[in-house]
């Protein structure tokens, strides 16, 4: 198209340059909606916690706003605190064991689920209640389920004749397994559902030209269906990973961390130094190690999603 | 037309919904008279029926004598700190505040609090218990109108088929919960969850038995300890104990899976409701026969925030003279089956006239102790302590004196 008005065509290719800087201008306009977002609700808490982690941050500073420089201080006194190690072992023992079960339960319905059979529809619905429920629904019906002398589990075990009544949330030994045990019940319908609309990705012609070479069953999945699955499921294991490094209310809600420490994490111990003790600076300290930690999940997940993007 | 014209209504009511919080802080009055003062704003956390509206009804009354109206906000009890932080950080803070007793110190120590003395209040004629929580170095910053404290509920008619008497001493209560227990029911329960509720429940028994706070690594406290674990293995009290609230605890009583429990007066409405149940309540048992039972002390103190604001500061300090009149104290007492702070014998006599059941409960406030009296500020920090190495010696991960000395460091 040649110049808008009488002007000659030096002036339209200025004025053009001009509406195109103008355009680039507008376009960039568009971004600061999500810059500001990203700023306001993710660079600054991020920030100031990293920060407040340095301080000695009290209730009294939210008042006055003065929070006194402590260097590693905080840090110091957190890692060497005695629940400290306890608590980081506890971490990567519930983080790994809810993934490992999670996931292995996960895939296993997903892959039920890939038959035809009357109610799938329905039933795959209703497998994702869990996650429907408040996590401090849960916890409280979890909490009576579990009960000592009158919850139905035990209940059960008992007219099994399998075991005598086992304090889940009472015991020092059992409370962690108990917390796993309620976040894989959790977790499922994530993993399923997830897992599911990756397996329905997978052409069908794969497996009946699988099955013209003998490939069915376990051969079939080993060779099909795992490798074309591997980056739905490096996703679903970085997010889970994420999702259960930082879970708290569900640990809160069902032993408080107790007995005597024994269900306490990194997040579980984060909250009680800054909410119950009112030691913020050492409580931002705790959950700036976990950050540091889900940190070197996210990156992996962003340098795995790279990799399988360009394969 | 209409639909069109609410619509634009509503959005201008969002819009200025959003602008007058604003316009409040951008002026705000300062040292206006205090006839000026239109309405005061209250934040609590009653945020529950009765309660609720007991404290609604009195506060209006209270306002309406002083000429002001009250703009009051309730939040959930777990959420009221957060929300003075927030207030505190936004130069937000009501005019007028409740907070739970051991909390109070933390507050006044930031600074955020008016010194009541200032405002004409003072503390006399109040339980001196009382009003050593509401204190923060030597100043006065809360009233309490009413308290309550924790005491040994019984099922009547099981300890009579069971021919026992109430205990009084340690070695009677755990002969009771020997004797008490049957089958599915527990003779005695009480709460030792992971946190402050697990502390206030063992407070009675450490405190009797001499322990105190200030230095935990003693064998006062560790006797107390061994009393709980005792219990827990003569199969007398659930283990559950470790992961029950006073609301469980409440519930294992009233269905009869406990012929007695530690608990406090606000369970009694939940009690009443069931015709079936006969109840009654003593003081916690002491180690020995004749010994003082030492309870904590619970409940709500009213104080004024620093707003910078004199005439609401004079008025939010004339509500909680009114709240803590002689006849609101027994009001709120009789109303919510917790104990007037006034000293005066009038007060008392009157309260029990009206309240008779809650006689138990009067004696036992009488030489009840704050938490915080002695640690203020760092409270949080034992009372942490106390409910952990009751859990360590609870499961069986230390004996009582090594699971102090491990807390304690």
């Amino acid at each position: 198209m040649p110049g808008f008005g009488t002007n000659g065509p030096s002036v339209a290719v200025a004025r053009r340059a001009g509406s195109r800087r103008r355009e680039r201008f507008i376009q960039q306009l568009f971004l600061l909606p999500a810059v500001a977002y990203i700023l306001i609700f993710f660079g600054y808490p991020v920030v100031k916690n990293v920060v407040m982690g340095f301080q000695n941050y009290s209730m009294k500073s939210f008042f006055t706003g003065k929070a006194p420089w402590v260097g590693l201080q905080n840090y110091e006194s957190v890692v060497s605190s005695p629940i400290f190690s306890s608590a980081l072992i506890n971490t990567i023992v519930f983080t790994i064991c809810s993934i490992a079960g999670q996931f292995v339960i996960g895939l296993a319905i997903a892959l039920y689920f890939r038959k035809r059979f009357p109610l799938n529809d329905l039933l795959r619905s209703l497998i994702l209640l869990p996650w429907l429920l408040p996590l401090i629904v849960s916890s409280a019906i979890w909490r009576w389920l579990l009960d000592q002398d009158n919850g139905a589990l035990n209940r059960i075990l008992e007219l099994l004749l399998l075991a005598d009544r086992p304090g889940w949330l009472t015991t020092t030994s059992l409370s962690l397994v108990a917390c796993i045990l309620v976040n894989i019940w959790i977790g499922i319908p994530f993993n399923v559902a997830i897992l599911y609309s990756g397996l329905q990705e997978i052409p069908e012609e794969l497996y009946e030209a699988g099955q013209l070479d003998g490939a069915t069953g376990w051969t079939a999945f080993r060779w099909i269906t795992w490798p074309l699955m591997r980056p739905v499921v490096s996703v679903v294991l970085m997010l889970g990973v994420i999702y259960t490094l930082k879970v708290m209310d569900l640990i809160l809600g069902l032993t408080g961390g107790g007995p005597a420490n024994s269900s306490q994490t990194l997040a579980t111990q984060s909250y009680h130094l800054s909410f119950v003790q009112f030691q913020f600076g050492q409580g931002a300290a705790m959950a700036n190690i976990l950050v540091a930690i889900s940190l070197i999940f996210a990156l992996l997940y962003l340098y795995i999603n790279k990799f399988a993007g360009k394969s | 037309m209409t639909k069109e014209y609410l619509k634009s209504r509503s959005s201008f009511l969002a819009v200025l919904a959003l602008a007058l919080p604003l316009a409040t802080v951008v002026s705000m009055p300062t040292g206006a008279a205090a006839s000026d003062v239109k309405s005061i704003r209250v934040l609590d956390y009653y945020n529950d029926s009765p309660d609720r509206e007991i404290y609604g009804d009195m506060l209006n009354a209270c306002a309406d004598t002083l000429g002001v109206t009250v703009n009051r906000e309730v939040v959930p009890g777990n959420t009221l700190i957060a929300k003075i932080l927030q207030q505190g950080a936004s130069r937000t803070l009501p005019d007028l505040l409740m907070i739970d007793n051991p909390d109070l110190q933390q507050i006044a120590s930031t600074g955020a609090l008016v010194p009541l003395t200032d405002l004409g209040l003072s503390g006399d004629g109040y339980l001196p218990q009382v009003i050593a929580a509401s204190t923060y170095e030597g100043k006065l910053y809360g009233l309490q109108p009413i308290t309550n404290t924790i005491a040994l509920f019984y099922n009547v008619d099981v300890l009579k088929e069971a021919g026992v008497t109430p205990p009084t001493t340690w070695a009677e209560l755990r002969d009771a919960a020997k004797k008490l227990t049957t089958g599915k029911r527990y003779g005695l329960a009480f709460s030792a969850p992971a946190n402050y509720e697990g502390t206030w429940q063992f407070l009675p028994f450490m405190w009797s038995n001499g322990g105190d706070e200030k230095n935990l690594a003693t064998p006062e406290v560790a006797g107390a300890i061994q009393f709980w674990v005792d219990l827990v293995t003569d199969g007398s009290v659930s283990r559950s104990v470790l992961n029950w609230a006073q609301s469980d605890v409440n519930d294992q009583f009233r269905k009869g899976n406990a012929a007695m429990m530690v608990n406090g007066p606000w369970q009694i409405p939940v009690l009443n409701s069931d015709p079936s149940l006969h109840y009654a309540v003593v003081s916690i048992p002491t180690p020995e026969a004749g010994g003082k039972s030492i309870a904590p002390l619970g409940g709500e103190t009213w104080a004024v925030p620093n707003t910078g604001n004199e005439a609401t500061e004079q008025i939010a300090a004339k509500m909680i003279a009114c709240l803590n009149s002689d006849a609101n104290q027994v009001k709120l007492g009789v109303l919510r089956q917790t104990v007037p702070t006034k000293t005066s014998a009038a007060v008392l006599d009157e309260y029990l006239k009206q309240a008779p059941s809650m006689k138990t409960f009067a004696e036992m406030v009488q030489t009840a102790r704050a938490r915080t009296a002695e640690l203020g500020n760092d409270w949080p920090e034992a009372a942490t302590a106390i409910y952990t190495a009751v859990q360590l010696a609870l499961t069986g991960e230390a004996s009582p004196t090594d699971a102090l000395k491990q807390v304690q460091q």
